[in-house]
């Protein structure tokens, strides 16, 4: 029969594409562990490693963009996921001006967006702050469509109508029907949707370089140039840091991911 | 009504916060209008007047002055010593013009560059944006390395040469670098058209091929040539791209080679120079004040450190001509080993002059890109 | 006395309007906050850029710069290298990623192989940037581990001359890395949804495995497949942190041909270069960008 021959092959196909597919992601893992453990005389050392504890540049970096990625979480919980479940309640005529203002972002190029708000952060940094944390406001910016994303897909799979009539008759107030009944709810979308964009914020490049503000991937960069080494070890630590936070998010946001593919727009 | 007292209150405290921040503003601005406006260290009662208006401000921003760049290192560590002021240094690698729009960018914030250390060619295009001062020795540096009005000074100055890693072979020839033995591994310190030192790397292959200071023509034909049969990168060099490996070949100025030497020699491996006949090209660096500079005090207290014997020696250390040389031999203050490490010219070196590298600048910016394009 | 109480009812009944109205509208006070940091932060930007781009230096009206930039062969030359990369690295990365996503959906639904190819791909195709430069170098860089074994059995061959690597083969190549994973985790949930009664139903009507996916499974996930093929060529158009720590002169694509007008003197004098090509940046992507906007509506209504 047909069935046990197709099976056979398929798995072979299977095995084949993993296999590759498995070189290929861990290739770049195994030259970094290669190459961040090279000498300058060819031997073999931590003193890269070492070295980045030696960097106070660096780990100054690392710090803002920790402060950054704190900041703009800050920002989805307070702002971001308020509004998104406020308009979604409250105003739904405003849904659609919504989705495409929180799409948006994914239409403009990070340079492009550079561009336009270069003057905007001469301004601040000259009447408000020269803090590199500024760099939060134009941060919640770029999370939006992911951020936005997992809300809605969250949003479509709890029934928030109903929550927020039940709670407004048991006599809540807004602040509490927000963020005491429906945020617990749609925990799942909001976390996955903050740990994606702790990610975006560790990984940025494009504008902090270009508005001369010192974050983590900008002082990678530079420090690149003095000593590979050194980059690669950072860079290889981030990576498998950021890997990690990934897979720490609960496989029911895989579920509701796939689900929002399939209905979304 | 509560809301009308409660908005009436926070204007009230507004308007009182604003007041205070704009009288401390006023304050400083005052102070600051004086050190950004002092042409001398008269202006700050003497040297010791200097020294505490400097520590009173607390830093001082630098940008692109790398440590093993003419021995910039032992500069930086020596003036944070001295005075115990903290130095901000941004872009090591960056070039001239790097400079110039960090200041441009940057302006109004206390991340704005204090002091500039330019090639000629960015210098003159940007004069608008020096803050002028003479050094306690100004008188003893010659006549043709100032501008008259203390704008900028000439600090140090080397020879353009091509440097190699020894294992690729030996270059005689500027025409060795386009056979097939150094396909993909030839660099140039910076892009010319924003760098000094790519600049006049192209200018030292224009005139070693019958062209002229001014006239760069020969030099990008000659690198086209060199990217068309791929032996030219357009990368950078840096520390780690010449430990690394990834460019053997690099234009540089003879006291970065110096350094190159050094480095490779500590590792067991060679590093030559060459340098090719009857083209030996020249120049100097400039130092000046940024206009804007947010610690005007301490850039000041800078410049009257580097053209000092401390850092002018330093500067000799590091295999470069500084402009104080001549003062330092006749007064005995000069640094006799380093002196006597200083290679010897090789023959009267060709300085561009300013008029000239407005035309390799224009000449550069309408052709070089295209030139070495990419494949 | 009457008109006293006419006058009062008058005020009540006007206090009673602005009451109803600021009811009724009340709840858009609730999107204020975050409207004013969108309006700041984003839609002014985006109209500045495309409004500056139609600016002269001094503000006016004027197409003279769109001009300079259309007639200008290196500009033109750095578009045509930005849209050839998106293309070739889109191909490379739909196809194999497609592949990738086939093996992973025939596998477990829960297991732990799928969960780390999500979180690997997720790393690399999207918070890669200057990191994902590093592992490059550190692979196929002139140090690299690729390298150097290819220079102990095939020194000429082309892994052992990474001279591409500053070039657009080594853009197409880098790219390629992050677009691969991209494509994967985009098309995984259509690969999913292929129903396994369908290739019950194609097998038991006897048609061979080249059938059920020529007249089955290819067409049903054709529209999503272009759609994130859309999406890949969006992604490698508007990178821009790769190439910037990869080559550090020229500009041979136009993300870098912007930085070099922003940051350049002229630049903080004339922004209109760089706006106005941001303003052909942004052309491509919102029309890609609205192609994969309708292609990925066509695929949710199939999948219902």
């Amino acid at each position: 029969m047909n069935k046990p021959k197709t099976g056979g092959r398929v798995k072979i196909w299977r095995r084949t594409i993993l296999v590759l597919v498995a070189l290929y992601l861990l290739l770049p893992i195994v030259a970094m562990i290669n190459f961040s453990t090279k000498t300058f005389s060819g031997g073999r050392g931590l003193g890269s490693w070492r070295a980045i504890f030696q960097q106070p540049d660096l780990i100054a970096a690392i710090m803002t963009s920790l402060e950054l990625a704190a900041i703009v979480i800050g920002l989805i919980f307070f702002l971001v996921v308020p509004t998104v479940v406020w308009v979604h309640l409250k105003l739904p005529r405003l849904r659609r001006p919504l989705e495409l203002i929180c799409l948006l972002p994914l239409a403009i190029p990070g340079i492009v967006l550079v561009v336009g708000i270069a003057s905007i952060y001469r301004w601040i940094s000259i009447h408000i702050s020269e803090s590199p944390l500024t760099l939060a406001a134009v941060y919640s910016m770029l999370i939006l469509p992911y951020t936005y994303r997992s809300l809605s897909a969250s949003l479509h799979s709890v029934d928030v109508h109903t929550l927020a009539e039940a709670s407004r008759t048991l006599g809540a107030s807004t602040y509490k029907m927000l963020f005491g009944v429906i945020l617990p709810t749609i925990r799942a979308g909001v976390m996955s949707g903050a740990v994606i964009s702790i990610a975006l914020v560790l990984g940025e490049y494009t504008i902090s370089s270009l508005l001369n503000f010192q974050t983590m991937q900008v002082e990678i960069s530079l420090v690149g140039q003095t000593d590979g080494g050194i980059a690669v070890a950072i860079s290889l630590a981030s990576l498998l840091f950021v890997f990690l936070l990934l897979v720490a998010i609960p496989t029911s946001m895989h579920r509701e991911n796939k689900e929002l593919e399939s209905e979304t727009a | 009504m509560k809301l009308k007292k409660l908005s009436g209150s926070v204007t009230a405290l507004v308007l009182a916060v604003g007041m205070t921040g704009s009288a401390f503003v006023a304050t400083t601005a005052q102070g600051a209008v004086k050190a950004s406006a002092a042409t001398s260290a008269a202006d700050f009662g003497g040297m010791k007047g200097l020294v505490a208006a400097c520590q009173k401000e607390g830093a001082l921003n630098i940008i692109a002055d790398p440590h093993d760049w003419a021995n910039y290192g032992e500069i930086i560590t020596g003036f944070k010593k001295a005075y115990k002021v903290k130095i901000n240094e941004a872009n090591p690698n960056g070039s001239s013009q790097d400079e110039i729009n960090a200041a441009n960018q940057l302006k109004g914030t206390s991340r704005a560059p204090d002091v500039f250390d330019l090639g000629q060619a960015v210098l003159y295009a940007n004069m608008d944006m020096l803050s002028p001062y003479k050094v306690a020795n100004w008188a003893s540096i010659p006549a043709s390395f100032k501008a008259p009005n203390g704008l900028y000074t000439k600090d140090y100055g080397g020879i353009m040469a091509v440097g190699y890693d020894s294992s690729l072979g030996t270059v005689t020839k500027l025409d060795d670098l386009l056979g097939a033995a150094f396909a993909g591994k030839v660099a140039l310190n910076g892009d010319p058209t924003k760098a000094n030192a790519g600049l006049n790397g192209v200018r030292m292959v224009a005139l070693a091929n019958g062209g002229t200071a001014g006239d760069l023509t020969a030099g990008v034909d000659w690198f086209k040539k060199l990217a068309a049969a791929g032996n030219f990168i357009n990368v950078d060099p840096s520390p780690a791209t010449i430990a690394s490996g990834q460019t053997p070949v690099v234009f540089d100025w003879d006291y970065n080679q110096a350094a190159i030497v050094a480095k490779f020699a500590a590792g067991g491996k060679k590093w030559n120079v060459f340098a090719p006949a009857g083209a030996l090209v020249g120049a100097y660096y400039n130092q000046a004040i940024d206009l804007y500079a947010p610690h005007p005090a301490c850039a000041r207290l800078w410049m009257e450190y580097v053209f000092s014997p401390a850092g002018q020696n330093a500067w000799l250390k590091g295999g470069s001509r500084p402009v104080l040389l001549d003062w330092m031999v006749k007064n005995g203050t000069v640094n006799k080993t380093a002196l006597a490490a200083l290679p010897a010219l090789k023959g009267a070196p060709v300085i561009a002059t300013p008029a000239q590298d407005k035309q390799a600048s224009d000449y550069l910016a309408a052709n070089w890109a295209a030139a070495v394009g990419t494949r | 006395m009457a008109q006293e109480m006419t006058m009062s009812n008058t005020d009540s009944a006007s206090r009673g309007v602005s009451i109803r109205l600021w009811r009724k509208h009340s709840a858009y006070v609730g999107v204020i906050p975050f409207l004013i940091l969108v309006s700041i932060f984003l839609l002014w930007p985006t109209y500045s850029v495309v409004s500056g781009a139609f600016q002269d230096s001094t503000g006016k009206f004027s197409l003279s710069v769109l001009k300079s930039v259309i007639k200008n062969p290196a500009h033109l030359t750095a578009f045509r290298h930005s849209l050839q990369v998106s293309a070739i690295t889109s191909v490379i990365g739909s196809v194999i990623g497609a592949l990738f996503a086939w093996a992973i959906a025939t596998g477990k639904k829960d297991g732990i192989l799928r969960r780390i190819s999500l979180s690997a791909s997720g790393v690399l195709a999207q918070f890669g940037g200057v990191m994902l430069t590093f592992a490059f170098l550190a692979t196929f860089g002139f140090n690299g581990l690729v390298t150097s074994f290819f220079l102990k059995f095939a020194p000429h061959s082309f892994f052992g001359h990474p001279t591409w690597l500053y070039s657009i083969t080594g853009l197409c190549i880098v790219y390629s890395f992050f677009q691969i994973p991209l494509m994967f985790i985009v098309f995984l949930p259509t690969v999913d949804n292929l129903k396994p009664q369908w290739r019950e139903a194609s097998d038991g009507l006897g048609g061979s495995t080249l059938e059920y996916w020529r007249r089955i499974g290819i067409p049903v996930m054709t529209p999503s497949f272009l759609g994130s093929f859309l999406l890949l060529f969006a992604n490698a158009f508007s990178a821009y942190a790769t190439a910037a720590s990869l080559i550090s002169q020229g500009s041979i694509i136009t993300p870098l041909g912007i930085s070099t007008a922003l940051s350049s003197e002229t630049g903080s004098n004339n922004p209109a270069l760089a706006k106005a090509l941001s303003l052909g940046m942004v052309l491509v992507v919102v029309f890609v960008m609205t192609l994969y906007t309708l292609l990925r509506r066509k695929v949710s209504k199939w999948e219902q």
